[in-house]
């Protein structure tokens, strides 16, 4: 792993009695794309926002290449922020936005020109740098905010939900634009958004965050296969998450049907959850899985079927390219490898889930 | 009845009270007391005292126009940052325009006159009297205490409607807060600083009342000189001519204006 850039040391923010982050610890590496990653409120964005230098944390370190810069205002910051709206200048033309930064550095003329033709190009916007901003489009405007941030050689680039002001298609363009500006200046990006998709697209390191807690943190692959928690599992894709318990190890009672498995050290007769996604549930003819449920419900979504399968009194979301009738009786199998368990949840805090996208 | 009668009372209005009075100001001032076609009413601007008399009207009102922009502009830039109670500062401010202007006027006259209030406190502390009233500085003051709500709010309006995100994004880039705010703030309430003006400057530069009570009568300035032509002088042909002049001078000055503000953003 390359070298550490940031490091968040026991950050805790409140705003007045309500805790946004509570003793939130966070190495990020140089040339890293790191996604934070939760609902509204989760403590995202003022995250962000005291990287960024305009919050100032309660208690607790931000350092910047092992520099203490927690009190160190933005200006001073070597790093810069895409903002969620934008937020270019009115009065100025895209060039001149383009320029701020640069000027207020007291950037040679020459120098300047050659940066914004260098950043119009890279986001693809050659013939607009003398238009005015209110005279293009949304996605054209999240370009020049990207191209404004990024002519000033920061270290670090911050984007505060960038895409979320536009259309899924273009939201989807804007993706790969991303990763491949990443790749092209190698700079970090630290990336916040509520979608998932979002985060598991172009992320290298997925932080899931909710009430001020990170909850997994890890790449893409691990948070979607192997969530820790059942907040984790439910707000990264669709997923049955059933109460039952570990009888040994491999082995686990589920609605009152023993199910092979492969994790162990949990104990036996301990309480859990286990965490099923819809794609890994096997169905078959009655007698030939595990339990037998019946179909109630099922839509087309185009690259598969989305059923739902009452058995062992447990609705179970199944997804299959094979689509059963409701009413059907079928089987319910699952391979032990995508058996997925979690500790019960310590506190309720924990166990509040909030999915307000 | 259809939609067209509805506009009626507002044609009868702007026919009664607009085009009536312009038509008849027009006709006096292009006319002698004989009825006669003359710009001699127009031309008498040019006299060494109605000359003297407008030069001082426009000095006032200038430095009453920036006096009132100088105090407002910080207050606005204050405003912008206030978040609780931010309405009853604003409310402040305003609870003096909810006083008639001529009383507000009236109680600079009793606290600046030869035996008012602030001379009596002068004297309680063993300080002179000061001559403070029937001063230039006087008329001045009493123009900025009426006039300052018409600067504030249209900047106000304009800086507190500018995003948190733009200065944001300014102090990102490397601004210094000095900085935020001539790059950023500055320009963007450019049409708030224009209708700020016009509202204060256009008032500012006719007014008699506040002259009249502050000034004693001794410092003419252009609107007293057009009232006594149509209350002593009797004279209301150069009443009228004079103000037409005036009425052109305030239409110049609002074209120049105009440029500055295309959106018309700040007209409140």
């Amino acid at each position: 792993m390359s070298s550490t850039l940031v490091e968040l040391e026991h950050i805790s923010k409140s705003y007045g009695s309500k805790l946004i982050i509570d003793d939130l610890s966070l190495t990020i590496h140089e040339n890293e794309f790191v996604t934070l990653l939760g609902p509204s409120g989760c403590g995202k964005t003022t995250t962000l926002r005291i990287i960024g230098g305009f919050e100032t944390p309660d208690s607790g370190r931000v350092l910047f290449e092992g520099r203490d810069i927690t009190n160190t205002p933005p200006n001073h910051r070597n790093l810069n922020t895409v903002f969620q709206k934008y937020a270019l200048f009115p009065n100025m033309t895209i060039a001149e936005n383009i320029a701020f930064g640069l000027r207020i550095s007291k950037k040679s003329k020459q120098y300047i020109d050659d940066k914004i033709k260098y950043a119009l190009k890279l986001v693809n916007m050659e013939d607009f740098a003398d238009r005015s901003v209110d005279s293009i489009s949304g996605g054209q405007q999240q370009r020049v905010a990207i191209a404004r941030a990024i002519v000033n050689e920061p270290k670090l680039l911050l984007l505060d939900e960038p895409l979320g002001a536009l259309d899924l298609k273009l939201r989807q363009e804007m993706q790969y634009e991303l990763i491949r500006l990443k790749n092209e200046l190698g700079i970090t990006f630290i990336y916040v958004t509520h979608d998932q998709e979002e985060a598991l697209t172009m992320s290298d390191t997925v932080v899931v965050m909710n009430q001020g807690y990170i909850q997994q943190m890890g790449t893409p692959e691990s948070i979607y296969n192997e969530p820790e928690n059942a907040f984790v599992a439910a707000f990264i894709g669709d997923s049955n998450i059933i109460p039952g318990f570990m009888v040994q190890d491999k082995l686990v009672d589920i609605l009152g049907v023993r199910f092979d498995c492969v994790d162990s050290g949990f104990g036996t007769n301990t309480p859990v959850d286990v965490v099923i996604r819809p794609e890994d549930v096997i169905l078959g003819k009655p007698g030939e899985g595990r339990m037998d449920g019946r179909v109630t419900h099922i839509i087309f979504k185009g690259v598969h079927y989305e059923m739902e399968v009452m058995a062992g009194g447990f609705e179970w979301l199944v997804q299959s390219t094979v689509g059963h009738p409701v009413g059907e009786e079928v089987s319910i199998s699952v391979d032990p490898f995508n058996i997925q368990i979690m500790n019960k949840p310590a506190s309720e805090d924990e166990e509040a889930i909030k999915l307000d996208e | 009845m259809n939609k067209r009668s509805f506009t009626a009372p507002y044609i009868i209005w702007i026919i009664g009270g607009t085009l009536i009075p312009l038509a008849m100001m027009f006709y006096y001032g292009l006319t002698d007391e004989s009825g006669t076609w003359t710009l001699q009413n127009i031309l008498a601007i040019f006299e060494p005292g109605n000359l003297r008399a407008l030069w001082k009207s426009l000095l006032y009102s200038a430095a009453c126009t920036v006096v009132c922009l100088l105090l407002s502009y910080p207050i606005a830039l204050i405003l912008r940052n206030v978040k609780r109670a931010k309405g009853v500062i604003v409310f402040i401010f305003l609870l003096p325009m909810w006083v008639n202007f001529l009383l507000r006027t009236m109680a600079w006259q009793v606290l600046l006159e030869k035996g008012g209030v602030i001379n009596g406190i002068l004297g309680w502390i063993g300080l002179p009297k000061a001559r403070l009233i029937n001063t230039p500085g006087a008329i001045i003051m009493g123009m900025v205490y009426d006039f300052l709500p018409f600067m504030l709010l249209p900047i106000n309006n304009v800086l507190s409607k500018v995003p948190n995100s733009l200065t944001e994004a300014a102090y990102d880039l490397g601004a210094s807060k000095t900085q935020v705010i001539t790059k950023v703030l500055l320009p963007l309430s450019v049409p708030g600083i224009v209708s700020g003006i016009t509202m204060v400057f256009v008032p500012a530069l006719t007014t008699f009342v506040i002259s009249n009570m502050l000034g004693g009568g001794k410092i003419l300035l252009i609107g007293n000189i057009i009232e006594q032509e149509f209350t002593v002088g009797d004279n209301w042909n150069l009443g009228a001519g004079l103000s037409i002049v005036m009425m052109i001078f305030i239409l110049v000055s609002m074209a120049f204006i105009a440029k500055f503000d295309k959106k018309g953003e700040g007209l409140a």
